[in-house]
């Protein structure tokens, strides 16, 4: 796909504007128990070398044999891509020399990957949606991991990620700005987590993006590209990208040429530099692995795998805009992660779902942001907002209590009708004693009673002083029609 | 006492059943020959300790009426299947003194049916070779040795074939009842045919290659070399099964192949390929041909000429798809994790001289062909013209088979075993030609059987070859012994190694 | 085809070997008459023939998710030329 990016996607450079194109690939870890061609486990740390089992250390003689779940987490992901299942896939050795690739080769697939092309939508705004190519998926082993600072003159390998499957996610170059790169990860990474196919987390290493930039002038063809090796955050992934085209651009422009070349991002100095080690001309020798036959699978076993696969967030945000008329930027907010989601339907379920939507999306998720928690781990329960919200609904608290309220089930739990009950928080609509207590300000306030009278805005502080006299348990809207018909205005 | 030694595998075994002899006392005389032929140098490693103590084992079972099917028999392992415990280096210096801590699948399946170890046997360098020279341990001597117009024995050094050299030499000389040996071109049949034994490359995926050291993976397959048909049937049954840790290995019943040996050929198809008529084939090749044509004529078979046109491409298709896949599987041997590592400036300085010296000339020539192969630009021209040149080959078997053949008769060799360095040493060709009618059986995954036929002019074995179809081991083994019964004795001359 | 000491040199560093300037023309030559011998494929007719990926027509057999080896740190670091804590050790790699 070559669509252009809007005017507001260019860059100006010294000479005029400029276009960014982004392809990304992103390396997923598969979310296994073992690893994809032995029986050692995928779990992350560990002490060193102790998740290794004979074949990923490549002793004489031992044999990949093929983990029946990363398949199927690899057609999963590919039916969450709505992307084209190869129902015969060939697996290939990558060969090259590294200390922590214990084989001297990688088994990856190379000619005829499990997952062909599918499509991710992005939403950039709640009026902008850009639609990413996926050019493949394909299952690959990690290797393991070299550790150079731990002795002034060598490296130390340990190959407990030896073997651990990957899954590499190739897009297709249509993105223009590290804005949207941005959000296709998100959203990538929003997919693979509803579909419980990899975890998505990037500290640890199980989702990293190899970022293919380059830049042209506008209408012209594809410019020379560079590849950032794994970045390892969704921020850095903008940062990364706007330095890099930043880079190109002014070479460019000083009448320079851009070299393809692997290149790596660091957020501290905010540069990216070459990685010349990895310069060497490669010549990976593919060939099919000879110790695996091709992987075949049957249509009916996609069928079967396809009919167990959870509502996406795509169909998710959908179905709650028709179903519970949320607007669409608040269906997208509540859609981002699975369990947001089941939270809010859970609370949602009988009441008025828009409240609901409010109170999860601007108090809980609010608070939950600003104490740095997530929807796992919220204090306050689908059941408990739905309390809430229900006091709110039937008039039993205002607004104003409710915000108190949530405070009180966040820091110390409880059932919120019984908190109202016990702490008196009820409001008060019983009109004969609002009118008791307007009686007692207007009596006590006759100047300002006159100036009420001259400047109606003065209604306010009565208001004000009525909540007080009750504690703010008095119902707003009473008290403003009381005073009213007391003052006469 | 009578020699031990001189027992087939299924006599001692009946001997053993019948308490005539003990399990040690018989390991006792292995253990004693194989130290008085160290000139053969057929084995790197010899573990006397481990044989006698597993037959006092087996001497206990057989007491308490226990005893497995192989019990205290007595046996030379390759030294390409790993052993537990035991250094397994695929005649190679880059693995000397590499331990390895598990037992291969084939080797566990021997000692579960109660056979014991004598020692690891010499071969060429990862099994790459036909007159087991490319070890790094040092050539293997045959026991056979040419004999001249005026019957005066030559003592010039015989080669025993490869790779399985050290297998095949160390059955002809008696220094154990069997052994096993792997074959990815011809490397069980060739040097069986070498030194007058008996050897099966069974079909691929019959017997798993878990802990053994790959060669070239679409191709290996493990097999024994022993003394007749009959104990070839029995050892193949032991080592054979499904193995869930092989994905290439198939599962299919083990059948009781002993139970095939004398069964009746009477009826079976044999075809006879017009194609293996090679030009300037000898003439004492072509008469044994016919030779074994008319035994199994006289047995009852029926005689057909059939054609297999691609044959003549299998041998440079072969040196194209083993050393590609040999360059990949022997990446692994880089001196991070195991074996042989020379330090250098960089890591892959280290690579680059731990490589160098660690891997012999043959070695390093069908990796350097193997990468080279597979580089850019010739892959499609190369590897992948090869694998579409083997799926004809196949085909033309595939075509013989539907046609009603149940087995193929061939020479196993162009020419009987030569003296050491006569071959190969300036042009490599030279010496892979000795595969010639061997490897069309690997390419096609075919099982075959070598058994010998005759003596060349000059006093050494001549074997044949029977091609069967896949998983059709038994018909091999009784036109085997239908083969075994018609050919004359081939005596080995008294040993001149001790 | 065949191949000039150029390329004996690049095929040489891909597969991790240092040849010698002296070793460097007898390997050539034997690498040419290796590939002269396999020269009459090229004149083989192989269109539309699929390549062989099996010689025995049968499905890759799976294993299921589990957790059954692993944990033998010992095993996997036993033969290592060099080790420390648990860690295989190399030459220092540079990024
Ligand atoms: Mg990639
Ligand atoms: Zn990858």
């Amino acid at each position: 796909m070559n669509t252009q990016a809007p005017p507001s996607k260019l860059i100006a450079g010294a000479t005029g504007d400029w276009e960014v194109v982004i392809g990304l690939e992103i390396h997923a870890q598969v979310t296994s128990k073992s690893k994809l061609f032995s029986g050692a486990s995928t779990e992350f740390g560990g002490a060193p070398n102790s998740h290794v089992s004979l074949v990923d250390a490549a002793m004489p003689g031992m044999l990949p044999v093929i983990n029946a779940e990363c398949v199927a987490q690899a057609i999963r992901t590919g039916l969450g891509l709505k992307a084209q299942i190869n129902l015969r896939s060939v697996f290939d050795r990558k060969n090259y020399f590294y200390p922590d690739l214990p084989q001297g080769y990688q088994i990856s697939q190379y000619k005829d990957p499990i997952v062909g092309e599918g499509v991710v939508l992005v939403d950039l705004s709640p009026t902008e949606q850009i639609s990413v190519g996926v050019e493949r998926l394909h299952l690959e082993q990690d290797a393991g991991k070299s550790l150079h600072d731990l002795g002034a003159n060598d490296s130390h390998v340990d190959l407990n990620r030896s073997g651990v499957a990957l899954m590499e996610i190739v897009s297709r170059p249509d993105m223009r700005s590290g804005e949207e790169a941005r959000a296709y990860v998100t959203k990538l990474r929003t997919i693979l987590r509803y579909l419980g196919t990899c975890d998505g987390n990037m500290e640890q290493g199980s989702l990293r993006a190899d970022v293919n930039v380059s830049v042209r002038r506008l209408g012209e063809s594809l410019g020379t590209r560079c590849e950032i090796k794994n970045v390892n955050s969704i921020r850095f992934i903008g940062q990364a990208i706007d330095v890099e085209a930043r880079r190109q651009i002014g070479i460019l422009e000083d009448g320079g040429k851009i070299a393809q070349e692997t290149r790596l991002y660091d957020p501290a100095k905010g540069e990216t530099r070459s990685m010349r080690s990895k310069e060497e001309a490669h010549d990976y020798r593919y060939f099919p692995d000879p110790d695996l036959l091709p992987l075949e699978f049957e249509q009916a076993y996609v069928d079967e795998l396809a009919s167990h696969l959870p509502e996406l967030p795509d169909e998710k945000k959908a179905r709650f805009v028709a179903q519970y008329g949320l607007s669409p930027y608040d269906a997208g907010v509540l859609v981002l992660e699975r369990a947001s989601a089941d939270y809010f339907e859970e609370a949602a379920k009988g009441r008025d779902a828009k409240l609901v939507a409010n109170w999860v999306i601007n108090e809980l998720f609010g608070r939950l942001n600003k104490e740095g928690r997530n929807i796992e781990t919220s204090p306050v329960s689908a059941v408990q907002i739905g309390g809430i919200v229900d006091l709110i609904a039937s008039n039993v608290i205002s607004g104003k209590l409710a915000k108190d309220l949530f405070e009180i089930v966040w820091t110390e739990g409880g059932d919120p009708a019984q908190i109202v009950e016990t702490r008196g928080m009820r409001q008060v609509t019983d009109s004969t004693a609002i009118e008791k207590a307007v009686d007692e300000i207007i009596a006590a306030n006759p100047d300002k009673v006159a100036q009420a009278l001259a400047k109606p805005t003065m209604l306010g502080w009565f208001v004000g002083q009525v909540m007080k006299g009750t504690g703010g348990k008095a119902n707003p809207q009473a008290v403003n029609e009381i005073l009213k018909s007391k003052l006469g205005i | 006492m009578t020699d031990l030694t001189r027992l087939t595998l299924a006599e001692a075994r009946d001997k053993l059943a019948a308490r005539e002899i003990s399990a040690v006392e018989l390991n006792q005389c292995f253990v004693d020959a194989i130290a008085r032929a160290t000139s053969l140098n057929a084995f790197i490693v010899e573990t006397p300790e481990k044989a006698l103590a597993q037959a006092r084992a087996s001497d206990e079972k057989i007491a308490k009426g226990e005893a497995r099917p192989l019990e205290g028999i007595p046996l030379g392992i390759k030294d390409l299947y790993a052993t537990e415990g035991v250094q397994t280096t695929a005649a190679s210096h880059i693995l000397e003194g590499f331990i390895p801590p598990y037992e291969s699948a084939v080797t566990a399946n021997l000692w579960r049916d109660g056979a014991t170890m004598l020692g690891k046997l010499n071969l060429d360098e990862f099994a790459m070779g036909s007159s087991n020279e490319t070890s790094y341990f040092g050539p293997v001597v045959s026991p056979w040795r040419r004999k001249a117009a005026d019957g005066r024995i030559s003592d010039a050094k015989i080669v025993p074939g490869g790779s399985s050299g050290g297998s095949a030499a160390a059955v002809a000389a008696r220094l154990c009842l069997g052994a096993t040996a792997t074959d990815t071109g011809g490397s069980i049949r060739q040097p069986a045919a070498f030194t007058g034994t008996v050897g099966i490359k069974p079909t691929y995926g019959r017997c798993s290659r878990w802990g053994v050291v790959a060669f070239a993976s679409s191709l290996d397959q493990a097999g024994p070399i022993a003394k007749t048909v009959r104990d070839a049937a029995i050892l193949l049954r032991s080592m054979a099964g499904h193995d869930p840790r092989d994905t290439t290995s198939v599962d299919v019943p083990v059948p009781d192949y002993e139970q095939a040996v004398d069964a009746s050929i009477r009826g079976k198809v044999i075809g006879i390929p017009r194609e293996y008529r090679l030009d300037g084939l000898s003439e004492e090749i072509v008469a044994l041909w016919e030779q074994g044509i008319a035994w199994l004529r006289e047995a009852g078979a029926e005689i057909r000429d059939i054609s297999l046109p691609h044959t003549r491409h299998a041998l440079p298709a072969y040196y194209i798809v083993a050393p590609a896949e040999a360059s990949s599987n022997l990446a692994r041997y880089d001196g991070v994790r195991y074996g042989l590592r020379r330090t250098g400036k960089d890591i892959a300085d280290l690579y680059e001289k731990t490589r160098a010296e660690g891997f012999g000339k043959e070695v390093r020539r069908r990796i350097m062909i193997g990468t080279y192969v597979l580089s850019a630009g010739y892959y499609d021209a190369y590897y992948l013209r090869a694998q579409k040149i083997r799926t004809l080959i196949k085909r033309d078997f595939d075509l013989a088979y539907a046609s009603g053949v149940d087995a193929i008769l061939t020479p196993a060799t162009p020419s009987p075993a030569f003296a050491l360095g006569e071959k190969g040493s300036a042009d490599p060709v030279e010496m892979y030609l000795n595969d010639v009618f061997t490897v069309t059986v690997n390419m096609a995954g075919l099982p075959g059987l070598v058994v010998p036929g005759g003596l060349s002019a000059d006093g050494l074995p001549l074997g044949l070859q029977l091609i069967g179809r896949p998983f059709e081991e038994e018909t091999l083994f009784s036109l085997g012994q239908a083969l075994e019964r018609a050919a004359p004795a081939i005596l080995l001359p008294e040993s001149w190694w001790h | 085809m065949s191949v000039d000491l150029a390329t004996v040199r690049r095929i040489a560093h891909l597969a991790r070997i240092s040849v010698s300037e002296a070793e460097a023309p007898y390997l050539q030559s034997e690498i040419n008459a290796i590939l002269s011998f396999v020269e009459e494929l090229s004149a083989v007719d192989v269109e539309g023939v699929e390549p062989m990926t099996s010689v025995l027509p049968m499905r890759m057999k799976k294993r299921a998710d589990e957790i059954t080896d692993g944990f033998i740190p010992e095993k996997v670091l036993a033969n290592a030329p060099a080790r420390e804590d648990g860690f295989f050790v190399v030459p220092k790699v540079i990024e």
